[in-house]
């Protein structure tokens, strides 16, 4: 794009509308970091609930914006820096409820921590700052600021209980290897500057469609280069960086530890809606800009998301800290959530929108069930912990047990919906490309499901089928957190039983992305 | 009486039970809740009696129910039933009270959630029977899990975790393979290409022109095109189109795989021993009465209407020189499965430990193996019988393991050892376990022997080595059933322990008595039983077979079966 120097203004009006959501969620956080010095300590809970305003005031332009703009999306902004489209639109919405529903767990836990501050709900606000941005990101430039915004904010969330060994050393390990997946990255994305001649993502694409098939001219510039290997090598670069950021398998060991150490409510909102993003910037990356390459990079992604699947379970057999449980669970996750971009098809994408959206609400459930379990003296985080809960908290247990059976994909809940298109996805791409491999990749990651299964029922096994109690006082619940949890535990069944409305709404905004990627493929 | 939404209503209903008591009832108040339970199972027993009015001239699907749930992906919540899913709802339904009755004494702790479970499981498994629409069964199929899994876990035996966690897993595997097929089937229902081809003839063996059903299927073909359908009578007709070759086989063992873990067949039997032992009274009688059945269910349902090249086939695979087709393998796998069940009960019980629970589970493998045999026999006979089977097996090995859980509510010991000489004691307690040992081992007159013979005929037409190897087993089943009886209830009473053993009583007479009495009416009087199966029966042979010669009257109807084509 030109940089247009002789006009007076840089931007219009218009642009600025389309970034009212990022706006808001701003002002908000300036707003939250005013009111901590301005109420007392012990009102400092307010801010909380100031915080959870501003992502409801953001949420409700995001729907006037698409609600106004329905018609003629997809929208470009700031010289293509940014491009609204349904594909940004739905995952601003699971990065908002992600945000909305992290805040209401977190009161409790930060009171219970002596630690309620207006600057843990600034940064949680700043950091879905940065994960709208990637949600509509359509430059490299763009796309990476928002990344680290997100990422540098989530350095500190990690390490916000500053008087706990273990959230100090996590933040510190994240913070290391998040650098350097940051570099990584950066790395990737400048090759893929050098090849492609602009950071623009559309350009990007084009470039890349020419490269691969027009033959090399005689005497141009770049006739001496090898072009075809140096956008392997971005490409593999920058999968490496956005790997690293997913916790995918062989960069992902960072994640246990990070989840363990950090605070509860900041391991919810790091596995569901940094996630997220990181899923909005691959899917941006590998479906829009490399969407040609996809014969290339495709059994990579999928090598990837096996061993991730793989590692990601059986780890996850073995622990018995929750959190870590959790964190491996997660990274499994990761792997499923991989099969719709390998598929890159409508089937694919509908399911990695509603996996998204189901996770989101599954985990942060999980994680707010955790959260509840906490009291001084008492951790709460490991699972014999939760012994006797069926007796304890009927209803906290049933929450729990839908929670995690949804996270292990039985009928009946959204994660079973959000699997059922994910695999559906990879078996129509078998049946497109003519390839087996994708099919036994489904049976591989079909496999595994069982032997999450194995660890997601421990948690019911330890909550019903235990006689002994291991903490006979009962629980005590601050309004958020109930109705945080009643979010997510509604949510997670509604999907499950009549999802028609959401994958209704998945299906007409992500249909955004299947021009991109080759083979576009009707639902019906 | 017609009663409207009749399935959705017996499936339904067991909920609505399941809510009462968690909400109406208090946590301790265990009399109530235990008679509210029974009372609730009779009522839907009762009112599922009212599918006995299923059309037995006419066939096909009836009690029909049709409506939107997800237009997107296809999915309708579509409630159908043929005469085979009749008797195995209306056996669910009876075993339903049966268990809960067997339970008053036997749970002694967290009645309200066990009632709750039994009454969730039971709405899953008639919800599986009652399905038309393959996402509606896929979703019942496999919740059923997990009111089992809290079953055996909860009210179970020592090792209830391994058992329980060991079940859910095992069949889990199946089930999720399944899925992938299920999503490669819906797929292909949405290829014009290959939906053109399906002939009237085929649609019309499926559901006869102008019925209810018809309307159905013709709603499903034109679905079909517009995104795809799960219905299943549309998915059958599809199966009639579908090519031979490797996507088939596969096709087929991914169903096979999950309905085979579940029947369950060898080797996929592992887990069945460890359930059975571990599970309370109750557990054990639907999980053998009912839950095993949903394996073979969906053979008779899926594999073999949806895949009928595959299921009849005997030349796909050329291995070692050796040329064999999926037939033989499921042929084979029955076969081992009934000689082992017998062998496996003679040396892990007769040799080793001597649980009768564990030797009953085991001749449920074994019985398992003659219904599969029966079903890949690919006949009439044989269809026939696998279906009786299945209904026959639900009465006898529900029975005797109820008569199991009587004694081991007395002695809280299974060792066959303990016992000995309990004729003079209990008397009428050995009578019941004579007549349910004589059936078990297909004495004339006795329901299993009906089932059996025309299993046993259909396997002998198709081929009669087949039918040889099966009998083998069928006589060692009579071996170890046999030396059972000898050593629990003839002799002396040579343990004190046993001196004062009280006979059954009436609430345990109440729930013996209908099982007994079911046995002697299906092995005099099999008629009325028959018809409920026949035409379903006979539209899968015509499906896999299409150029299979009927004749009413022929000879390949048994006498019993004759009579019925005259009429």
């Amino acid at each position: 794009m030109f940089l247009q120097a002789n006009t007076t203004t840089l931007f219009s009006a218009s642009d600025l509308q389309l970034i009212v959501p990022e706006l808001i969620l701003t002002l908000s956080a300036c707003v939250v970091l005013v009111m901590e010095v301005i109420l007392p300590r012990r009102e400092h809970k307010w801010t909380a609930y100031a915080a959870l305003g501003g992502v409801a005031l953001s949420a409700v332009s995001l729907f006037l914006l698409w609600q106004t703009n329905r018609d003629n999306l997809p929208l470009n902004a700031f010289y293509g820096m940014i491009r609204i489209d349904g594909f940004a639109l739905v995952f601003k919405m699971i990065f908002l409820l992600a945000a909305a529903l992290t805040i209401a767990i977190s009161v409790r836990y930060l009171e219970v921590e002596g630690e309620q501050r207006g600057e843990y709900y600034a940064l949680v606000l700043f950091a879905t700052v940065g994960m709208l941005f990637l949600g509509c990101g359509y430059d490299l430039i763009s796309l990476y600021i928002s990344l680290e915004l997100m990422a540098l904010t989530f350095y500190v969330l990690v390490g916000f209980t500053k008087r706990e060994r273990r959230s100090n050393e996590a933040g510190m390990k994240y913070f290391l290897l998040g650098a350097f997946s940051s570099g990584v990255l950066l790395y990737g994305m400048s090759l893929l500057f050098g090849v492609a001649g602009s950071t623009n993502l559309g350009d990007i694409s084009r470039s890349i469609n020419m490269i691969l098939t027009a033959p090399p001219l005689e005497g141009a510039l770049n006739a001496g280069l090898p072009l075809r290997p140096l956008l392997l090598l971005a490409m593999i670069a920058v999968a490496a960086g956005l790997f690293f950021k997913l916790a995918a398998v062989p960069f992902h060991m960072w994640a246990p530890d990070a989840y363990e150490g950090a605070p509860t409510p900041v391991t919810a909102f790091l596995s569901t809606g940094s996630k997220a993003a990181s899923f909005a910037l691959f899917a941006r990356v590998f479906l829009e800009a490399l969407g040609g390459m996809r014969a290339d990079w495709a059994p990579l992604v999928g090598l990837v998301a096996a061993v991730t699947i793989m590692v990601g379970n059986w780890a996850a057999v073995t622990q018995v800290n929750a959190k870590r449980l959790l964190a491996y669970s997660s990274i499994s996750n990761a792997g499923y959530l991989l099969l719709g971009v390998i598929a890159a098809n409508e089937y694919g994408y509908v399911g990695l929108v509603v996996y998204l959206l189901v996770y989101t609400l599954m985990n942060i459930g999980a994680f707010g069930v955790i959260i509840s379990l906490r009291r001084r003296g008492l951790v709460g985080d490991n699972v014999n912990d939760f012994a006797g809960l069926g007796q304890k908290a009927p209803g906290m247990a049933l929450m729990m047990t839908i929670f995690m059976l949804s996270l292990g994909g039985l009928p009946l809940t959204g994660g079973f919906i959000g699997k059922w298109f994910l695999f559906g996805g990879l078996l129509q791409r078998a049946d497109a490309d003519g390839k087996d491999w994708y099919i036994w990749l489904a049976v591989w990651a079909i496999l595994n499901t069982v032997v999450s299964f194995f660890y997601y029922v421990r948690f019911i096994r330890v909550m019903y089928l235990g006689d002994g109690v291991a903490d006979a006082r009962p629980l005590s619940l601050s309004p958020a957190l109930r109705a945080a949890l009643v979010v997510a535990v509604v949510g997670v069944v509604v999907i499950g039983v009549y999802p028609q409305p959401f994958i209704n709404l998945a299906q007409s905004l992500v249909s955004s992305l299947t021009g991109a990627a080759s083979g576009a493929f009707a639902l019906k | 009486m017609k009663i409207p939404y009749l399935l959705s209503v017996i499936t339904w209903l067991p909920l609505v039970g399941a809510l009462i008591i968690l909400f109406a009832f208090k946590k301790d108040n265990a009399r109530a809740i235990k008679r509210f339970a029974t009372a609730w199972f009779g009522l839907v027993f009762l009112v599922s009696l009212a599918l006995l009015a299923y059309n037995r001239a006419a066939g096909g699907m009836q009690f029909i129910e049709d409506c939107q749930w997800i237009p997107i992906i296809g999915a309708r919540y579509q409630m159908g039933v043929d005469g085979v899913a009749v008797l195995l709802i209306v056996l669910t339904t009876l075993l339903g009270v049966i268990a809960a009755l067997s339970s008053w004494e036997y749970i002694g702790k967290r009645e309200q959630e066990y009632y709750v479970l039994l009454l969730l499981l039971q709405a899953a498994v008639v919800g599986v029977f009652a399905s038309m629409d393959l996402f509606l069964f896929y979703l019942f199929f496999e919740v059923s899990l997990v009111p089992m899994y809290f079953l055996i876990g909860i009210w179970g035996g020592e090792r209830r975790l391994y058992a329980a966690i060991k079940f859910f897993l095992y069949t889990l595997v199946g089930s999720v393979i399944m899925l992938l097929g299920v999503l490669k089937v819906y797929f292909l229902t949405q290829d014009a290409a290959l939906t053109g081809t399906i002939t009237p003839a085929v649609m019309d063996n499926l559901a006869a022109a102008g019925t209810e059903a018809r309307a159905v299927l013709d709603n499903a073909r034109a679905a079909a095109g517009a995104g795809g359908t799960f219905n299943i009578m549309f998915l059958q007709a599809l199966g009639s189109v579908l090519p031979m070759g490797t996507m088939q086989v596969l096709l087929f063992f991914a169903f096979a795989i999950g309905f085979a873990i579940k029947v369950p067949m060898w080797p996929f039997h592992t887990w069945l021993p460890d359930a059975h032992v571990e599970a309370p009274t109750a557990g054990s009688v639907i999980l053998a009465g009912i839950l095993l059945k949903l394996g073979t269910y969906g053979f008779f349902r899926f594999n073999l209407p949806m895949f009928p090249e595959a299921a009849k086939d005997l030349s796909y695979f050329h291995l070692f020189g050796a040329t064999f087709g999926v037939r033989h393998i499921m042929v084979a796998l029955a076969i081992i499965g009934i000689i082992y069940g017998a062998l496996a009960a003679m040396y892990f019980v007769v040799v080793k430990d001597g649980d009768v629970k564990k030797l009953v589970a085991y001749s449920s493998v074994s019985s398992m193996g003659i219904v599969m045999l029966g079903l890949f026999a690919l006949n009439p006979n044989g269809l026939n019988g696998a279906v009786l089977h299945m209904i026959n097996h639900g009465i006898y090995s529900a029975a005797l393991f109820l008569l199991v859980g009587i004694i081991y509510e007395r002695r809280h010991t299974r060792k066959v050892s303990e016992f000995g000489g309990l004729s003079h004691v209990m008397p009428g307690y050995a009578t019941v376990f004579l007549a349910m040992t004589m059936t078990a081992i297909g004495l004339p007159l006795l329901c299993v022997f009906i089932s059996e013979f025309l299993a046993m005929r259909g396997a002998f037409e198709a081929q009669p080595w087949w039918a040889a190897w099966a009998a083998l087993g069928i006589i060692l089943n009579a071996g170890y059933m046999l030396w059972l009886y000898q050593r629990m209830f003839f002799g002396h009473v040579d343990n004190p322990k046993n001196e004062n053993l009280t006979d059954m009583n009436g609430r345990e007479w109440a729930y013996m008595l209908p099982l007994v009495l079911l046995s002697l009416w299906i092995g005099v009087y099999p008629k009325p039983f028959i018809e409920y199966v026949q035409r379903p029966v006979n539209a899968v042979v015509r499906q896999v077979r299409p150029d299979y010669p009927f004749q009413p009257g022929a000879p390949q109807q048994t006498p019993t079966t004759a009579r019925v084509e005259h009429k």
